[in-house]
């Protein structure tokens, strides 16, 4: 498996030495056999939506049996061109050939039936079905018309055999873990017999190591002579398992690249067209004084061992206190104990000297605990209200919205406009539904209305998730901002780079525990990445 | 802190003790039979205290399966509109129409006629929510609560227009009456004939004459939409848990475009559930006729919302909901029969009580035991004290019968996971 | 021109609905033959003289201020995504507790008043408040539980006013709780409309009409002016956020529920102090359905709830006319059904195109092709994830809260 100088993704790669850049920029270059058709060519695809065209003038030339991947930042169009190739809507303009012969695609099903399988970023399983159901569904073998078990059952586990992809066909689907899912999802096409696999983001929610294995079974798949679209905005990725690149910026294919002759860094600047935004690490501004204490802070379940085991820890003035981990670990959790959205069943909150322990939500937000949340749409925004009520939302008994027991409806007003300048909300008004925003500018919105009440805690979870590039930077440059006023931060993420760009200690949660303390001046992601599963484990934890 | 993390042990869940495991161990059938035998032997218990021949007697019991039936078919119905993720607060209206559509065509045509009738009227009912749910998206529950608004008002309508001046009788709360009745079956010698369970019930012999009474409540005078009705439970079954079709419609309240995604008709599926459930509610207002043979204006009398809160007793499995429908169907045959066996009830909830108080009490948990301990208390009080209740206060009892044992269960429920959501294909 | 806009679409809804309404019962009654020219004649027709007029106009708003409370009560419920089907039985129970009460007590006049009206929201109040604390505690559906709820009201109704509260002799046909003293009774409005130079009709104009405008002015104000609404309208909108913000779910849900029944147990006192003066057996049933609709109609403002009132007691003023008539009133019924049923499909449609419009209307704003419309967050699920039914309702009980769309939290 090729391991290149582990460049992370957003940063410029300041050691790899410069490629000779001629496979970069070229327009619809490649090799151009005409003997062996394409296994996938899009030609002019043109897709429009209500207001906005999400993609125009797309050109795709996939090989037969090659990793194919596409680039481009969050919202450049990538996502919709692959519905379109899925079936999932029709394009405006444009052909679509498929071994060299033009589809049309009506539905999914259209899709599957010309071999054509897609894995969704967001796993498309129901978790109260098996494996099995979930693999078969829509396509199920039957016998005298029931469903034939045993016959789906030998088929699946063929197929986990050949490509290793180790599936128990009887498991819940709500017991499996990501990586698990994930191959649950790779079963489901192949059961198919899709010959054209697409990977939405498949990594977004993997740790190193699962990715490792991904590409492992990626291997599998090019073996068995099967095409696979890969889909990323992870450009180190990208050149470790593609082997061909196409880019796309602002909805349309702006170039093709050869991995081994183009560096991340002109990839970079071919897909943003700029140069990338980057956490940096800076002097530290840490304080003596600390702003929250954790003391053996435990969350009970109903059953099974606590999601949240005894977790103590200190984030002091001016201070970025990551935590990693893989996803359900007890992050969450923990948050939401933090917020006092979740009973504790041992262990004390200390928010400055106040223990805070037995009080609400509001009293802790208004002691001085700032919250963004790690899903906006369930915890940090009502979509279908105005944004001026959305400043109002966490912030409803201090000004300026409020006077007394009344909402004060101008100041409220007036002060969104002023979030809406100053962290670069791009909106029509204050009057303008929160849903009519992009996830980056409801993210600034959150962010500039946590800021303003200048808490003494900002407790940030998965602060740039779903947010295109530019918005990124900005949010990464507030909380550089704030945390040199003083702020103390804690920050839950499963972006590594965010991580050991932004905080100044970084503990490593597993199982609901906080089980290696590292220093992310000197940690890399792979280490990190073994931290995360258990494969690494250190004595040298605080 | 130490950062020498060990995996949790996630074995198999360790001993509790050997009368536990023989309990509890043995898989499901083995527990259920333990379950049944301890209904049944507290029931026995009761009923020699409280000397209510009535709590057992087969006539009681042939009653509650008479009355758990519509309940029974309409928590089927339930089951199939939330299996495929359509809430159904309809089902009351949609089983209204029924029993208007069983009596219009039953007095005409007969019994045949009556139930094709309930059917066609109660699926219009299921079509309407479809068109405005999974069509219209409308919030399923306020679909549902403006059909039962409209339910009503479209029968009277209906009673007013063709039933008044009717040369068959009838009148604007009622049809005339539905021509012949389904056929009933008893099984011979035991039920019938020389009725051995019968003469054993009149021994009043503990246990054996309780035993004896429910079999032959169950076993005589059955009518055929009866055998059909709880035939139809496992059938469903079969239907949604064994075959493609189950699946499919299943995965539509579960993730429904995970469904979509693999070409799964969403939408046709939503129409044909919800339609079904529809179906199965006129079927049991059909039920409702016959029992009357005639169809009266309030009839239902909310027997929908009852199916539906069976259908949650029941965890949304058909098993459950039968088992759900047949303690509603008990409480409601009882307090028909005689008010003073619902006295006996009180007992039979100290008694229960009592024993989760020890319970909670061994495993520590005080509160929740001492409460239990005192409502135990006031019940028995409430036995021993109260000879006979008011008619207003018994004419609810599995209605309140439903909202305790919701209150007691509904924590450990699991409804289908997209259940109640509006699903529109692709909406960003 | 937005608000020109909004008000546009707000009233869209309602009318489209009313006029498919209209059109649906007049081809149901043309099938039927029954000519529907003839009968929404019969509706629309008040009478010759001007007294005949003020008194159809005096029976409307009569009937008009009983459907807005109930309207009020189930919208309160609404706003915070509660469903409270249970209004039928709070205000029956509350209304036979306080005729029993205010009927035992003497008090001077506007204390007697004021006393029954306190019992009122009190037994009300209380008996929504079980359905919070059963879902707050127990997990068990607002839903399911207020429909048990109504019918054991409903039976506890009948064993007092059969027994513990019953006035009238053994035998009487119509059983009653007994009369209400003359200090407890509500004043008519009638010298209002004689100030206005309207004929003074033989009806009484209730007097509770004032009470109930008061009512429906400070429960606009308190939903939308307040923090305690701001709070309210925020659970509605979504639990979740409202939790993170600080708002405390469960209080909200019991608060909520004990307002609700407070205004719904208030449904039942402009008859009984304007009129019967006593709970009978045929006391107006149905109120509280009929508020359900009322609510719907009106999007659960209360302006509109106003509106959806009038509606709805002009609809039910003709059921006299017709039956003289020779038309089968129960038209009325169907008209107010399909009105309901059309009015949740005309809103849900309106707010479709609302949501298209707000989209549209910041397209340009967003520079990024594509991403506008499709954030990652709610491409998710497709079913519920952002914009879903904006109700919350959750039918079951434990598992009801929407719970977040992305799979990736297993491992």
């Amino acid at each position: 498996m090729p391991t290149p100088g582990m460049a992370t993704p957003g940063t410029p790669a300041g050691g790899a030495p410069p490629g000779p850049g001629a496979g970069a920029g070229t327009r619809s270059g490649g090799p151009d056999g005409g003997a062996e058709p394409l296994a996938v060519e899009l030609r002019g695809i043109t897709k429009r939506f209500p207001g906005v065209v999400a993609n125009r003038d797309i050109e795709l030339r996939v090989r037969r049996g090659e990793v194919h991947a596409i680039v481009g930042e969050n919202g450049a169009g990538k996502s919709t061109l692959m519905k379109t190739l899925y079936g999932e809507h029709r394009p405006d303009e444009g052909q679509i050939l498929v071994h060299g012969r033009e589809v049309s695609f009506r539905s999914p099903a259209d899709a599957i039936a010309a071999g054509i399988g897609m894995v969704h970023q967001h796993f498309m399983l129901a978790d109260n079905f098996t494996v099995l159901e979930n693999v078969v569904l829509g396509s199920e073998p039957t016998r005298g018309g029931r469903l034939d078990r045993a016959e789906a059952r030998r088929r699946i586990t063929e197929i986990s055999e050949r490509y290793g992809l180790g599936l128990r066909p009887d498991a819940l689907v709500e017991d499996l873990g990501v990586g698990d899912r994930q191959r649950v999802e790779i079963a489901k096409v192949l059961y198919r017999d899709a010959r054209i696999l697409i990977l939405d983001e498949p990594t977004a929610v993997l740790v190193p190591q699962e990715v490792d294995e991904l590409f492992g079974n990626l291997a599998e798949l090019k073996r068995e002579g099967l095409t696979v679209l890969f889909i990323s905005h992870k450009l180190d990725e990208v050149r470790r398992v593609a082997d061909s690149i196409t880019v796309i910026r602002r909805g349309t294919t702006v170039g093709t690249a050869d991995p081994r002759t183009t560096t991340v860094r002109q990839l970079a600047e071919l897909m943003v067209g700029t140069e990338l935004p980057s956490p940096q690490v800076r002097t530290s501004t840490v304080r003596e004084a600390p702003v929250l204490q954790l003391r053996e802070l435990t969350v009970a379940a109903p059953t099974g061992r606590p999601p949240v085991d005894e977790v103590s820890l200190t984030v002091r003035e001016g201070e970025v206190v990551g935590i990693a981990g893989v996803e359900g670990n007890g992050q969450a959790e923990l948050v939401d104990a933090v917020m006092g959205l979740r009973p504790l069943a041992a262990g004390t909150v200390l928010l400055g000297d106040d223990d805070i322990t037995a009080w609400s939500t509001r009293a802790r937000r208004e002691a001085g605990l700032g919250f963004i949340p790690e899903d906006r749409h369930r915890q940090g925004m009502l979509l279908d209200a105005p944004l001026w009520e959305n400043r109002i939302l966490g912030h409803q008994t201090r000004p300026p919205a409020v006077k007394g027991p009344f909402i004060d409806r101008r100041a409220a007003r007036t002060d969104t406009e002023r979030i809406m300048r100053e962290y670069d909300v791009r909106a029509p008004g204050p009057d303008t539904l929160a849903v009519a925003l992009s996830g980056g500018n409801q993210q600034k919105l959150i962010v500039g209305r946590e800021m303003s009440a200048r808490p003494r805690l900002l407790l940030a979870a998965h602060p740039t998730r779903g947010v295109d590039v530019g918005a990124q930077g900005a949010i990464w440059r507030l909380l550089e901002d704030a945390r040199a006023e003083g702020m103390g931060i804690l920050l839950v993420s499963a972006d590594l780079d965010e991580l050991i760009g932004l905080s100044d200690t970084l503990h490593v949660m597993l199982r609901g525990r906080l089980v290696a303390t590292l220093d992310p001046s000197s940690v890399t992601p792979e280490e990190l990445g073994g931290y995360m599963t258990g494969a690494r484990t250190t004595a040298g934890a605080a | 802190m130490s950062t020498v993390t060990t995996p949790p042990g996630t074995g198999t869940p360790p001993s509790r003790g050997p009368l536990t495991d023989l309990l509890t161990g043995g898989g499901r059938a083995r527990r259920l039979t333990w379950l049944l035998l301890g209904i049944v032997l507290l029931f026995s218990v009761v009923r020699v205290i409280s000397g209510q021949e009535a709590l057992t007697g087969s006539s009681t019991i042939a009653a509650a399966l008479l009355l758990a039936v519509p309940i029974g078919l309409a928590a089927l119905g339930g089951l199939f509109a939330e299996r495929a993720g359509v809430v159904n607060i309809g089902l009351d209206g949609m089983m209204v129409l029924g029993t208007w559509g069983a009596g219009f065509a039953g007095y005409q045509w007969g019994w045949g006629a009556a139930v094709v009738g309930g059917l066609v009227f109660g699926a219009v009912g299921g079509l309407l929510h479809a068109l405005a749910t999974v069509t219209f998206g409308v919030d399923h529950v306020v679909s549902g609560v403006a059909i039962n608004i409209l339910a009503g008002g479209v029968v009277r309508f209906l009673s007013e227009l063709l039933y008044t001046d009717n040369p068959a009788g009838g009148g604007v709360t009622q049809s005339p009456p539905v021509q012949g009745n389904p056929p009933t079956f008893s099984v011979p010698v035991v039920s019938s004939g020389p009725d051995l369970l019968g003469s054993l019930e009149s021994r009043h012999w503990f246990l054996v004459s309780d035993l004896a009474g429910i079999l032959r409540g169950l076993t005589s005078g059955v009518g055929l939409l009866t055998l059909i009705a709880v035939l139809l439970v496992p059938a469903t079954y079969l239907l949604l848990w064994r075959t493609a079709f189950g699946l499919r419609l299943r995965s539509c309240g579960e993730n429904p475009a995970a469904a979509d995604s693999l070409g799964v008709p969403v939408y046709r599926l939503k129409y044909i559930a919800v339609v079904v459930s529809g179906a199965l509610a006129g079927l049991g207002g059909v039920f409702l006729v016959f029992i009357a043979g005639i169809y009266r204006e309030g009839q239902v009398n909310g027997r929908g919302f009852i199916g539906l809160a069976a259908l949650i007793f029941g965890n949304w499995r058909p098993g459950g909901l039968a088992s759900g429908a047949a303690l509603f169907g008990f409480t409601d045959a009882l307090q028909l029969r005689s008010r003073s066996a619902v006295v006996a009830l009180f007992l039979l909830v100290a008694l229960l009580l009592a024993a989760i108080a020890v319970v909670q009490a061994v495993r520590g948990r005080l509160v929740p035991a001492g409460i239990a301990a005192v409502v135990a208390a006031a019940s028995l009080i409430g036995f021993l004290t109260v000879d006979e209740l008011p008619p207003g206060l018994v004419s609810f009892t599995p209605h309140l019968t439903t909202l305790l044992v919701l209150s007691l269960a509904s924590q450990r429920l699991r409804m289908p996971k997209a259940n109640g959501l509006v699903y529109r294909r692709g909406e960003h | 021109m937005t608000v020109l806009r909004r008000v546009g679409l707000a009233l869209l809804a309602p009318v489209l609905a009313v006029v498919v309404a209209v059109v649906i019962s007049s081809a149901v009654m043309a099938a039927l033959q029954v000519d529907p020219l003839r009968v929404f004649a019969v509706m629309v027709d008040f009478g010759d003289t001007p007294s005949q007029q003020v008194t159809a106009i005096v029976v409307v708003l009569n009937r008009a201020v009983p459907l807005f409370l109930a309207g009020l009560a189930v919208a309160i419920a609404f706003r915070m995504g509660l469903f409270n089907i249970g209004v039928e039985g709070q205000y029956r129970l509350a209304t036979i507790v306080a005729a029993g009460l205010g009927a035992a007590v003497t008090l001077p006049g506007p204390l007697h008043v004021l006393f029954i009206v306190v019992v009122a929201m009190a037994v009300a109040s209380i008996w929504a408040g079980i359905v919070a604390v059963l879902k707050v505690t127990r997990g068990v559906s607002e839903v399911i539980s207020s429909i048990m709820l109504n019918v054991i009201a409903l039976g506890i109704a009948s064993y007092l006013l059969t027994g513990p509260l019953r006035g009238s002799p053994e035998g009487a046909s119509i059983i009653s709780t007994a009369e209400i003293p003359e200090s407890g009774w509500m004043p008519a409005l009638n010298g209002v409309l004689g100030v206005l130079g309207l004929a003074n009709p033989p009806r009484q104009l209730y007097g509770f009409l004032l009470v109930a405008l008061v009512v429906g002015v400070v429960i606009a104000v308190l939903l939308n002016r307040t923090r305690f609404g701001f709070d309210l309208r925020a659970a509605g909108l979504s639990p979740s956020a409202a939790s993170a913000s600080g708002v405390d779910a469960r209080g909200m849900v019991v608060k909520t529920m004990l307002l609700s029944g407070a205004v719904a147990g208030l449904v039942g006192m402009p008859d009984l102090l304007g009129s019967t003066h006593a709970y009978t057996t045929d006391f107006t049933s149905g109120l509280g359905f009929l508020g359900i609709a009322v609510a719907l109609l009106g999007r659960n403002r209360p302006i509109g709830i106003a509106f959806g009132a009038l509606l709805f007691a002009f609809l039910d003023r003709s059921l006299v006319p017709l039956q003289i008539q020779d038309f089968p009133a129960s038209v009325v019924t169907i008209i107010q059904g399909t009105i309901v049923l059309a009015v949740v499909v005309a809103n849900e449609v309106a707010r479709r195109v609302a949501l298209r419009s707000a989209e549209r209307g910041s397209a340009p704003a967003t520079a990024v092709a594509g991403d506008g419309s499709a954030g990652p967050g709610q491409t998710a699920g497709g079913a519920g994830g952002g914009t879903g039914t904006g109700a919350g309702v959750s039918p079951t009980a434990g598992a009801g809260q929407r719970s977040d769309e992305r799979q990736g939290t297993g491992a």
